[in-house]
């Protein structure tokens, strides 16, 4: 399932109704991703994305890490809109059999949320406001999952 | 006519966000752009904006129907 939200949501209750009456799954992992402050440099962040369009395009991915790493199932909650530094942005959980599957499923998911997801990032700070583009590093880490 | 939405630095160049323009294709959308705002055409010239047409992505020019709706979208950088 994705999930976009305009409101603060609570990882962990996300992750416990995620986890609750499995009893063929075996492994769940998440991964929490929170708003940083970056030193004072960032006051708000905020997230725009294009609805409609935006969970399309997560659910392929999700699509796609669900049949490569077999998974039974995923989860995938966005915010959009003004974030203040502490807050969770992304949340993502997945559930397979076994713990391998549901750990590299969750780091492929991250890789591609943080780097090509149909989001637009702004971060305002005491420095004005900017727009956030991938960096290097972000490209860098999803062309690990490239099939040669 | 067709609704047009721009996303992320895009909007703050043109300074709006959504807005109705009239055109029967793609290619006479850009055209009124050109004539009505030379920088922000420029800026939708740029290789790494992408466009989607009623929520898919479009490579070539297209027809556009009364309700369609064009998006003009930045490089997407992720959450």
């Amino acid at each position: 399932m994705i999930r976009l939200t305009q409101a603060p949501f609570d990882p962990g209750q996300a992750l416990g109704d995620f986890c609750r009456d499995r009893t063929e799954t075996g492994a769940v992992a998440s991964f929490t991703g929170i708003a940083r402050a970056e030193q004072g440099r960032t006051d708000i962040l905020e997230l725009e994305a294009y609805p409609g369009f935006t969970e399309r395009e997560i659910a392929r991915h999700a699509a796609a890490a669900t049949e490569r790493f077999a998974l039974q199932d995923v989860l995938v909650i966005h915010r959009t809109g003004p974030i203040a530094p502490g807050e969770a942005i992304v949340f993502v959980a997945t559930a397979a059999p076994h713990r391998r599957a549901a750990f590299e499923a969750c780091d492929f998911l991250m890789d591609y949320l943080k780097s090509r997801a149909p989001f637009w990032k702004k971060e305002t700070g005491p420095d004005g406001a900017r727009w956030i583009e991938p960096t290097d590093r972000d490209r860098d880490d999803l062309a690990r999952w490239e099939t040669s | 006519m067709a609704r047009v939405l721009l996303f992320g630095r895009l909007s703050d160049l043109a300074g709006w966000r959504e807005r109705d323009i009239p055109a029967a294709s793609l290619a006479e959308l850009r055209g009124r752009i050109a004539t009505e705002d030379p920088a922000l055409f420029e800026a939708l010239q740029a290789p790494a904006v992408r466009t989607a047409v009623d929520q898919e992505l479009v490579s070539l020019d297209v027809a556009l129907r009364p309700d369609s709706e064009v998006a003009f979208l930045p490089p997407m950088s992720g959450g």
